[in-house]
């Protein structure tokens, strides 16, 4: 494994059973996650964002999540591979997540304060009144005023934005070397998205966990993200820095997304340029580049391969045949051809 | 930069014509409710196998029993007294003679009759009912309410008791003592569905088109509660049933020489220790119908429930 | 930005409008709590807010789904509430809603040609079976469906295309004003762009006249002529699209703004953000003075004190007039 990543997934394909069949949700995805830095993982329904997350902590329903080829490599060890045990070991103290919904992701029988010590009791075996003064603290760090008071009440007792918050907190309880953050902001208001938002920020300068971000907001990408990984599919079409995503996409699905988006200065007589169709099945899902269907500048090849990744740059990447030499060169839209 | 590319034939990077039409038509035929819920509900090997017992036995009960034995239910012989089964009567002979096995298929045949009237009252009281208060909210909804809970708090016991002595005891009695509380039950939860239903999008949509109440009832709310209204008769009817069967066991119920279920079990557990047969036969085709029931009713429910999709 | 002639009557006029429910003895949840606007025949108003600022509530006001508890809402002059009977069908079918969640909006056990003909069915617009047909395949085909798709169950359509049947639904009437209620917030992104462009589509083509509620500003502003923006109940601001977003007046327009990630990641690094400390009181019991009062960052005393008039501060832009920044 490479010194400067923490998280290496390599070809993680999942699918489930399902009573229409098997749905593939994850076909081969492969990507690392820096040291100290914030990977966003970007997709629509059905892209196989989530469950790519959900697979990395082993959250999977068990029943009937089929894991296919391919390695979750972490702290020296397969992660794909390891007991239910040795995973319970891991959740918690070495990766820890948060959830999209803040009203579903607490214990409403539990006081917040024991939510948190729980971790602390289990996993650092901390003492009750260390693990107490502990748990104060940490709803101090993720800005609930009163901590002492509100470690003794219920999830009820807050509001949304808050309860998002003590999940951060019961999250980075253990300080994890991993966070991952499933839409963390998608059920909050604006106002108080740009709260936790700028929370995430400032915790992980001062704890320095790497974060992976699961979202479809690009906005949200822009404000906290390093480098960002475009899904489609099932499978990974596009990587790079946000800059050079953002600024010098490769992949017309990237260039849909960022041109279907009303940008704050947009021209109101345009009409946006929305990406016609929809995403395709995914009990069935198409051979070769899964975007075909969709895609305004779709070459006889696409359907029949999945394209190689094309390297732009160090950390730039993208799965398409338009940048196989023999295909005609072809300018992106006026609205995404860089801004800067 | 460093990527290789393999060599491949120029003609496939040409223009590929997209018809995003394609993508917007929809593959095989049109799936309705009950057609998907029936094929989930063959998955269900329980289910389907408790479906084809039971149609078997309502046939028996109805058709087939009473036909192919030469026997009444009724008949004494006095000198085939405690037969047990042999090739002339199948399921042996009572205290007085009778045959068992139209005695058995005659008594399936009132505990099923119980069982269904308690449904149609189920379904013409209970879900009017429901429907009615649940619809209709606010002070209606209240005062309907409290009568449900008035009904509830009289156990059908007691009522049980009351009718025998009003009325001659028999089918009368037992119709008014099962009939009186039973369909309480379905009330509430079509009220409850009601409720839920008043408040989504598609019946504000309607409503905001201008539907009356009667179409918004009739096409909305009524149409989205038959899978929980199925759900229930399917529990309904055994609790009917066993209903009765207690009613007749402990002698409130049918009385001589008609027969149930309930009454021929009573009769059995009495002659239990030198006659097993007349117990066990009947209990066979009791605990048959409840378990058939209650295994359909767990199937409907997998197979009606929305959220098991996907 | 339509010009008012001294004719031309606004098609909606809503006049200091509220909406309490009673949730207890004594106890309301004032919901809408004193809302006026204006919209012109063709142009887009949009209403903004977040959750609990009641700007669902006023859309489903107007098209009568509750009744108000004070204040007026004028359709073409006409009183919206006080009418019953066959007047008031017929503001249904002027006056008509697109819902936000696809998957509720579409009764699941009805197909999709009964689902858009519920309207043409209530108002007998179709004298015989095979006309109501045609109109549903023509609605079909206007919201980039397929005639075949009028077989359908609703669970068999994507989001999207459920957005769609939506709009036809609403369609069948012929209205000339349609309240959108989020009609794109459950949608993926490439596929808000769809319904956004085939509901700008549809406004040129019949003169139509929206409310777009949402509570995504960058979507609001692309789509509106005019903003209003809602905060606990009451507007605080409403000015033409242009002018709201280059010149917020009141705090809370301007942390909304500023709250609202853009995707441009340097754009982003350096953007100075106004965050909000705390949460939304509740609707139940809201602050007195002006209600925005607690988490303003420009609070003073008098905010407390009174009620903040609703002025116009310069041709068009209304604002509540908080003390702090009058």
């Amino acid at each position: 494994m490479n010194g400067g990543n923490i998280l290496e997934v390599r070809d993680l394909q999942v699918s489930f059973s399902t009573y229409e069949g098997e749905v593939q949700a994850v076909r081969g995805v492969t990507f690392d996650l820096r040291r100290g830095e914030t990977l966003a993982i970007v997709g629509e329904s059905g892209s196989g964002k989530s469950v790519t997350a959900k697979s990395i902590m082993r959250l999977n329903p068990e029943a009937n999540t089929i894991v296919g080829s391919g390695e979750i490599l972490f702290d020296g060890r397969d992660l794909v591979k390891l007991s239910e045990k040795q995973m319970q070991n891991i959740r918690g103290p070495k990766i820890a997540m948060v959830f999209q919904d803040p009203m579903t992701s607490l214990d409403p029988t539990m006081k917040v304060g024991r939510q948190i010590t729980e971790s602390l009791k289990k996993h650092l075996g901390m003492s009750g009144s260390d693990a107490s003064k502990r748990a104060e603290e940490l709803l101090a760090l993720v800005g609930i005023p009163n901590p002492k008071e509100r470690v003794r009440q219920y999830p009820h007792q807050f509001s949304g934005g808050m309860r998002q918050r003590v999940v951060i907190a019961i999250a980075l309880a253990c300080e994890p070397q991993i966070l991952i953050a499933d839409e963390p902001t998608t059920a909050l208001d604006v106002t108080i998205q740009a709260q936790i938002l700028d929370l995430l920020r400032e915790l992980q300068e001062k704890i320095g966990t790497s974060v992976i971000l699961i979202t479809h907001d690009l906005g949200v990408v822009a404000s906290i993200a390093d480098r960002i990984a475009v899904m489609y599919a099932g499978k990974i079409v596009e990587t790079g820095t946000v800059r050079e995503t953002f600024y010098g996409p490769q992949m017309p699905y990237t260039w849909g997304l960022l041109a279907s988006i009303p940008l704050p200065n947009a021209d109101r007589s345009q009409d946006l340029i929305p990406i016609p169709g929809s995403p395709p099945d995914m009990s069935d899902p198409p051979e070769g580049c899964p975007f075909a269907a969709r895609c305004p500048y779709v070459m006889r090849v696409c359907p029949t391969e999945f394209p190689e990744y094309t390297t732009f740059s160090a950390e730039h990447q993208a799965a398409c045949w338009l940048h196989h030499p023999m295909a005609p060169n072809v300018e992106p839209p006026a609205r995404v051809r860089g801004a800067k | 930069m460093e990527t290789r590319y393999r060599e491949l034939d120029p003609s496939l990077f040409e223009s590929a014509d997209i018809d995003a039409e394609e993508g917007e038509r929809i593959a095989g035929p049109p799936v309705g409710f009950w057609k998907d819920a029936w094929i989930r509900l063959k998955k269900n090997r329980g289910a389907l196998v408790s479906l084809a017992v039971l149609v078997l036995v309502f046939a028996m009960a109805f058709v087939i029993g009473p036909l192919i034995s030469p026997h009444s239910p009724y008949s004494q012989g006095l000198s085939q007294r405690y037969l047990g089964p042999t090739s002339e009567y199948w399921f042996g002979t009572d205290k007085f003679g009778r045959d068992m096995w139209t005695r058995v298929w005659a008594g399936t045949r009132v505990s099923l009759y119980i069982g269904l009237l308690a449904a149609l009252l189920d379904i013409f009281v209970g879900v009017v009912y429901g429907a009615v208060s649940g619809f209709l909210g606010g002070r209606t909804d209240d005062v309907m309410q409290r009568g449900i809970e008035i009904l509830n708090g009289i156990p059908y016991l007691v009522v049980a008791i009351l009718a025998m002595v009003v009325f001659d005891p028999g089918i009368i009695t037992l119709t008014i003592a099962i009939g009186l509380t039973g369909w309480t039950f379905m009330a509430r939860i079509v009220r409850g569905r009601m409720l839920q239903l008043k408040n989504q999008e598609f019946t504000l949509a309607s409503r905001s088109l201008g539907a009356s109440g009667l179409r918004l009832v009739s096409k909305h709310l009524i149409p989205n509660s038959l899978g929980l209204i199925v759900i229930n008769l399917m529990f309904t009817i055994p609790a009917a049933i066993f209903a009765e069967a207690f009613l007749s066991f402990i002698g409130l119920g049918i009385q001589v020489p008609e027969a149930s279920l309930g009454s021929l079990i009573s009769d059995g557990a009495t002659e239990l220790r030198f006659h097993p047969y007349l117990l066990w036969l009947p209990a066979l085709v009791f605990s048959l119908l409840m378990l058939c029931f209650n295994l359909l009713g767990d199937g409907l429910r997998d197979a009606l429930d929305p959220k098991m999709r996907k | 930005m339509t010009e008012q002639n001294g004719n031309e009557r606004a098609i909606l006029e809503v006049k200091d409008l509220k909406k309490h429910f009673r949730v207890g003895r004594g106890v309301y949840l004032k919901a809408v709590d004193g809302v006026t606007l204006e919209v012109q025949k063709g142009e887009t108003f949009g209403l903004v807010g977040e959750s609990g600022c009641g700007k669902t509530t006023v859309g489903r006001v107007l098209v009568r789904l509750y009744e108000p508890s004070e204040g007026e809402v004028l359709f073409a002059g006409e009183d919206v509430h006080g009418t019953g009977g066959d007047e008031g069908k017929l503001l249904n079918r002027k006056m008509q809603m697109i819902f936000q969640d696809p998957q509720a909006s579409l009764n699941p056990r009805m197909i999709v040609g009964d689902i858009i003909a519920e309207g043409i069915d209530i108002h007998h617009l179709a004298s015989s079976s095979q006309e109501r047909l045609d109109r549903v395949h023509e609605l079909l085909e206007t919201v980039g469906l397929n005639k075949e798709h009028a077989n359908r169950f609703p669970h068999e359509f994507s989001g999207g295309q459920r957005q769609r049947i939506g709009v036809a639904r609403a369609l069948a009437v012929e209205p000339e004003f349609i309240v959108a209620d989020e009609p794109v917030s459950a949608l993926d992104v490439s596929i808000q762009a769809q319904v956004i462009n085939l509901m700008k589509r549809l406004q040129r083509e019949r003169d139509l006249t929206y409310l777009f509620i949402s509570h995504d500003l960058s979507v609001v502003k692309y789509v509106s002529d005019r903003v209003g923006v809602m905060y606990l109940g009451t507007m605080v601001e409403m000015a033409p699209s242009d002018e709201l977003y280059s010149n917020p007046l009141h705090p809370y327009t301007q942390a909304l703004l500023s709250a609202v990630p853009i995707p441009d990641p340097d754009v982003e690094l350096e953007r100075e953000r106004t965050v909000l400390q705390g949460d939304v009181p509740s609707p139940v019991n809201p602050p007195s003075g002006c209600h925005f009062r607690t988490r303003c960052p420009r609070a003073v005393e008098a905010s407390a004190q009174i009620d903040p008039p609703w002025r116009e501060i310069s041709p068009g832009h209304w604002v509540q007039a908080c003390p702090c920044f009058t």
